[in-house]
């Protein structure tokens, strides 16, 4: 049997190409990520065919770049994991195409990740790494779910957001404010110069008694007080305090639920709002009050990129075989529940 | 020499196999479906031409204008396939492909690009070698570019969406029409065999789609203008 060792890893579903190239033994060798950002800024957001055209712009020169950082040939390559949904489906198309038409010639199989189970075991690639079973919240543009973690394909839904993503809320009220597209990094940075307290937005289903989320209504405060308001630069920055406090404190508040009601006490926080140090911190200091650990990926992990896409086809490709299927058609809509093991 | 071709721009998803001047390919009806049957329609052409992907020369795609998303999928399959097996890619405008496989000399093609658009070109074959007489462009039926003199054929699906307005275009220049025709790889195949010959092949990473359409969204600034 052929023993997969070396996984090249292929992310394409959004606004980000992510190439790497893990290895079982050795532990990730190199990656690398084109981000669109720039791009897709004067549009006010992501268009999806734009997003798709720099996809297939990128997608050789990253796998290249990786392949040389790696010091590795493509000859060596065993498997070649690609991010098959959910997303943009122009966008995963590109990455499912090079990935699969690449491992037809190199004559190794093909994995098609879940990009969420990217995410969910994206801190498992940082040190120190927590051991299953934990409660991983994930935090981005598109998703806010808490899960139960038992191990590769052993996930459960907690709780998830009814409406807006927490990246969204926070993207969205950032350009209210008059930030550019995305604006959630730069929303934070504007919240530390704000007036703790001088407004109070608020906490959606905060008491709900569930694990579930709403951000819309909260963009709907943030749209009502920079409609009151005359938006000096000190007005702002107390919006985007406490716009960012909102979301946080609804992120947080939910997580410990989590913990609690799971008895579990480790919590993975994975995503691109994994990245906001308010939330890192509030997490690490309730949550260690209680016994527990929180585990961040890297920074450079929360955002999407190939390296958790490489590694969990790893992860999967360890416990199941590998297909030499070189039908390349994506998911756009796939839930992650469908990726269960059965018991 | 031996080249693969792929072509993905329409419904239909064809691949060919060029063998020292010999073509063999297949060609199907797929609708959206090209991601799910093209590479095993490429392993059996193989197979059935007992060639391993490895022995292959040279890669050649449909590289537009048409789909969007069925010209990437060419695209993306052409760079993984060159990139695996080291090789260059030629890209050959879809337009092209209608007039290669015509078997006329004087070649109007156009293919629908919706939105009240055509994608549109004209060729004409002189010993042998085909002359681009309208470069491809984006256009309106009724605002096609000029040709001059008679016996025009026009092929491609922009004669079925636009064929009375074309008609009323060109006139007496055109002499009849397909617009059944669809581009397809075995055409693709002999119009880049001539480049892999003359050392036209490029870079694998260069393997890049021919939009002609580059207007797909307003920016924030036009918006609000």
């Amino acid at each position: 049997m052929h023993i997969v060792k070396l996984i090249l890893g292929i992310e394409s579903s959004c606004d980000e190409t992510g190439i790497a190239l893990y290895h079982i033994e050795r532990g990730l060798l190199a990656h690398t990520l084109h981000s669109q950002i720039a791009l897709h800024n004067e549009y006010g957001g992501v268009v999806p065919e734009l997003a798709s055209r720099d996809h297939v712009r990128y997608a050789m020169p990253l796998i290249r770049s990786v392949m040389h950082k790696a010091g590795c040939s493509l000859d060596e390559i065993d498997a070649i994991a690609y991010t098959q949904g959910p997303g943009l489906s122009g966008a995963l198309l590109v990455g499912s195409s090079v990935a699969c038409a690449l491992a037809y010639t190199l004559d190794v199989p093909t994995i098609g990740v879940h990009h969420l189970e990217g995410h969910l075991l994206s801190p498992l690639l940082s040190k120190p790494a927590p051991e299953f079973p934990f409660v991983a919240l994930l935090v981005s543009g598109g998703h806010t779910q808490l899960m139960r973690v038992d191990g590769v394909g052993r996930y459960t839904l907690l709780g998830e957001s009814v409406d807006d993503a927490a990246g969204e809320a926070f993207d969205k009220s950032a350009k209210l404010l008059g930030l550019d597209y995305p604006g959630g990094a730069l929303l934070a940075k504007l919240a530390q110069n704000g007036t703790p307290g001088r407004y109070k937005l608020p906490r959606p289903m905060l008491h709900s008694g569930d694990l579930d989320f709403s951000f819309s209504g909260l963009k709907t405060a943030v749209l009502t007080l920079t409609q009151q308001h005359e938006l000096d630069d000190q007005t702002r920055a107390d919006i985007a305090h406490a716009a960012q406090e909102a979301i946080v404190d609804v992120l947080a508040s939910k997580a410990l639920s989590a913990l609690a009601q799971s008895g579990l006490d480790q919590l993975v926080v994975a995503g691109g709002v994994g990245a906001n140090q308010l939330l890192r911190s509030r997490l690490s200091e309730s949550i260690g009050k209680r016994g527990g650990k929180v585990f961040y990926p890297d920074l450079e992990f929360c955002t999407d990129n190939g390296a958790m896409i490489a590694f969990a086809g790893a992860m999967r490709l360890s416990s199941q075989p590998a297909q030499r299927d070189y039908r390349f058609n994506v998911k756009p809509r796939w839930d992650l529940r469908e990726l269960n093991y059965a018991d | 020499m031996k080249i693969l071709a792929i072509e993905t721009s329409t419904e239909y998803c064809s691949v060919a196999l060029w063998q020292d001047g010999g073509v063999s390919g297949r060609c199907e009806l797929v609708g959206q479906k090209h991601s799910e049957v093209l590479l095993a329609m490429l392993d059996a052409l193989l197979t059935d031409a007992g060639i391993k992907i490895k022995q292959i020369e040279g890669i050649a795609f449909g590289k537009g204008p048409g789909s969007f998303t069925g010209v990437r999928i060419a695209c993306g399959v052409a760079q993984g396939l060159a990139l695996g097996a080291d090789v260059g890619v030629v890209g050959v405008c879809t337009l092209q492909a209608l007039a290669e496989a015509s078997g006329k000399d004087k070649v109007i093609a156009a293919l629908d690009a919706r939105m009240g658009e055509l994608y549109l070109a004209a060729y004409e074959q002189r010993n042998g070698v085909w002359i681009e007489v309208i470069a491809p462009c984006l256009c309106r039926a009724d605002a096609a570019p000029n040709v001059t003199g008679e016996g025009w054929f026009g092929v491609g699906s922009g004669f079925a969406v636009g064929g009375e307005a074309l008609q009323a275009r060109y006139a007496k220049q055109l002499c009849g029409m397909d617009a059944q025709a669809v581009p397809q790889a075995a055409a693709v195949v002999r119009l880049a065999a001539g480049e892999f010959v003359q050392g036209n092949s490029v870079d694998a990473a260069l393997a890049l789609p021919l939009y002609l359409r580059d207007k797909v969204a307003l920016k924030t600034s036009e918006r609000t203008a």
